[in-house]
């Protein structure tokens, strides 16, 4: 069966009640947004000199970083260590990663002061700051997997430029233009996965090591110079999970058989770099002795115990079982676990650990702030409907029962 | 993922390393700028001699063209009732605590940035807008700055400020030591309008001196501490009291510089790019590897 499966555009119409509500949320973020625009960063959010960081930093970038690891997770699994049973799932999680970071891009561009100057790290460089890797190796990410989608889009439209009337002469020659892309994009693709895979490596930890500079204003339970080990590690371990949730909840949303087989194996993988993780979180907090901070009862420590009981020990006690790996319901609830974990840790480390000497009082999200982070989610789904209704991302069985071969001339078919 | 033979492969993968280890020659560490001066400048502040007249408020704000109350409405007191941290429309503020040796005589305590000698502000910067320059100060470029706030993250003081009311152009303020008068040679403002000589302009290494005298001499009046000689590495200016340190409102950064461990992390993960092509190489055997295999089965 797996053979007969072949990315394909969902036949479904865009518009659903669904999809009308999360346009209203995004519109109402967007209102937020004007606001920042117009007024400064000031008239929407909470922030001041104390708390210079808030959700967009922690959730819309840090969090939006981690959560797309599911990228280059799957490219390694399918690409580089050639698993051909994962293939299904590389698009959707390629589709997932590409939007992902298009949004941690824009969620940073909405959150620094002179958004006009964006472009500044590709010019003025410090070598000795964790943001300017981070930034750099996100820009660069981001082209990537732009150009790792790009052949969804030479296949989308190989043999299918239908201009109409007065540009229908270019038909032709952008038949061929893309004919050549696809072939010239075949030959250096693999150097793209790779770098990919690279350049996610270097940023998600070095996303951990943004934080260590704030030294002493960090928490114990978080503050610790394997930080950037510990991003790394969880990201890797919430890539499949992510891609996991996102399959069932696509396949639910668009009506579609979910490849259940594809993902109990993705599932078994998880244990053991699940576990890699929490034996170093565990180990980091013992051997620096911060474990006695646990015993102290206030936000620092419940969220601390939060975080790896539900977003770690009890998610890896559930990919251990197979009833769990066998069962939709059930194998989404221990992926959402896991997500839940990364988000409220990302959100630990960069919100509930951060202590400035001299604050006048803690920093909760405004509701202008949490209307953008939300309304980008919502654009984020939306756009990702979009894309698989008019692109072929999503695997689904072939009606012409074709096998791709290598010789396949795309679009002869037609 | 399509046909790839092995020659092609090379030949790619020989071709866009050049050009990412090209680009790696690109990224110098310690530039001149970053190398401490033993000249730099600092000023010492004895809080025991200060007698909260807040002229130096006044003259920073005349100093930098910030908006001000005329210098006769700062003599009011009122303000020492909360404690005030320096802002973007105020890039020094005096503060006011109990004195324990004397209860009729309070202390005053005037902070502004501390002028690092290892600034974190300056490590973090994404695009290198912070310099500590030779004479000691830390200076902020408006051109380069993109507004990220990671500086204010990185302060160990807590001091860097953010005009977060302006939707363009919205700069971080901090006191910038008057980079622009000692330049040519005047004080900076605050030293120059202090009537009591709280404020002592001059070499660091002086400072620190003078400071060991006035302890050494006076042990009833002052702390035997000079907080500013270590604290995260050691800054510009440096504070005498009567009191422990974590009573006038002054965090406790540690003795280390606040870059160190962030520093020796970026640059073992990067170390002139070979541990980044190191694992693509190793990556791009796996690739090939794996898909031979695939290929014999």
């Amino acid at each position: 069966m797996e053979d007969l499966m072949k990315p394909l555009q969902v036949e479904k119409k865009y518009f659903t009640p669904g999809v009308i509500v999360l346009s209203l949320i995004a519109l109402n973020g967007l209102v937020f947004l004007a606001g920042r625009f117009l007024f400064g960063i000031g008239a929407v959010t909470n922030l001041n000199n104390q708390y210079p960081w808030g959700i967009w930093i922690g959730v819309d970038v840090a969090a939006g970083v981690a959560l797309a690891a599911g990228g280059f997770t799957t490219a390694a699994l399918g690409h580089v260590m050639h698993r051909e049973k994962y293939h299904a799932i590389i698009r959707p999680a390629l589709l997932t990663a590409m939007l992902g970071y298009t949004f941690v891009a824009l969620g940073v561009s909405v959150d620094i002061g002179r958004w006009y100057y964006i472009w500044h790290p590709l010019v003025f460089w410090n070598g000795n700051s964790a943001l300017f890797e981070v930034g750099i190796c996100v820009i660069m990410y981001v082209t990537t997997l732009y150009i790792e989608f790009l052949p969804i889009v030479t296949e989308r439209f190989i043999g299918n430029v239908r201009l109409k009337s007065f540009f229908s002469f270019l038909n032709k020659p952008l038949n061929k233009f893309l004919r050549i892309l696809d072939k010239g994009l075949a030959k250096v693709m693999f150097f793209f996965i790779i770098l990919g895979v690279v350049l996610s490596t270097l940023h998600q930890s070095s996303l951990g090591t943004l934080m260590i500079i704030a030294g002493p204003k960090m928490h114990p339970l978080w503050q610790t110079p394997i930080l950037p080990l510990l991003f790394l590690l969880s990201a890797i371990s919430v890539g499949f999970p992510m891609v996991i949730f996102e399959s069932l909840i696509a396949s639910k949303s668009l009506g579609l058989k979910p490849e259940m087989e594809v993902l109990s194996s993705l599932g078994r993988i998880v244990p053991p770099i699940l576990g890699i993780y929490l034996a170093f979180k565990i180990g980091d907090i013992v051997i620096r002795g911060t474990f006695v901070y646990l015993l102290q009862f206030n936000v620092q420590s419940v969220m601390f115990i939060i975080e790896v009981l539900f977003g770690a020990i009890i998610p890896l006690r559930m990919f251990l079982s197979e009833t769990v790996l066998k069962s939709k319901i059930l194998l989404f609830i221990a992926s959402s676990l896991v997500i839940f974990g990364v988000l409220l840790n990302r959100i630990n480390n960069f919100i509930i650990a951060y202590h400035p000497p001299y604050s006048y009082g803690a920093y909760y999200p405004s509701v202008g702030e949490l209307s953008v982070t939300i309304g980008f989610i919502a654009l984020l789904i939306l756009a990702y409907r979009l894309i698989v209704i008019n692109f072929p991302v999503i695997s689904l069985p072939d009606k012409q029962y074709m096998i791709q071969t290598k010789f396949t001339i795309r679009g002869s078919q037609k | 993922m399509q046909k790839q033979n092995r020659r092609d492969f090379l030949k790619t993968s020989a071709i866009l390393s050049t050009a990412i280890a090209g680009l790696s020659t690109n990224k110098t560490k310690a530039k001149p700028k970053e190398i401490l001066s033993e000249d730099r400048m600092g000023v010492l502040v004895d809080t025991t001699v200060c007698i909260g007249c807040r002229n130096c408020e006044w003259a920073c704000k005349v100093a930098h063209e910030l908006p001000t109350k005329p210098k006769e409405s700062y003599s009011d007191r009122t303000a020492f009732k909360k404690l005030r941290r320096p802002s973007e429309g105020a890039l020094t503020v005096v503060n006011e605590f109990s004195n324990p040796q004397n209860l009729n005589i309070p202390t005053d305590v005037k902070v502004q940035c501390m002028h690092c000698d290892h600034p974190s502000c300056v490590s973090a910067c994404i695009v290198g807008a912070m310099s500590k320059e030779e004479n000691g100060s830390v200076i902020w470029d408006t051109d380069k700055c993109i507004g990220c706030r990671y500086c204010m993250v990185a302060c160990p003081f807590q001091v860097p400020s953010f005009q977060y009311d302006k939707a363009l152009n919205p700069k971080i303020m901090k006191c910038d030591f008057c980079f622009e008068r000692t330049k040519i040679g005047k004080l900076p403002a605050c030293v120059e309008i202090c009537p009591v000589e709280t404020l002592t302009y001059g070499p660091r290494s002086e400072l620190i001196k003078i400071a060991r005298d006035k302890i050494k001499h006076n042990p009833d009046r002052y702390i035997d501490h000079i907080y500013g000689e270590n604290e995260a590495g050691g800054t510009s200016w440096l504070y005498l009291a009567n009191q422990d340190f974590a009573k006038i409102a002054f965090p406790n950064p540690g003795d280390k510089p606040m870059p160190g461990t962030s520093e020796s992390i970026q640059h073992g993960i990067f170390a002139y790019f070979v541990p980044p092509v190191f694992f693509y190489a190793i990556l791009g055997g796996i690739m090939w590897i794996t898909k031979k295999r695939k290929e014999a089965e």
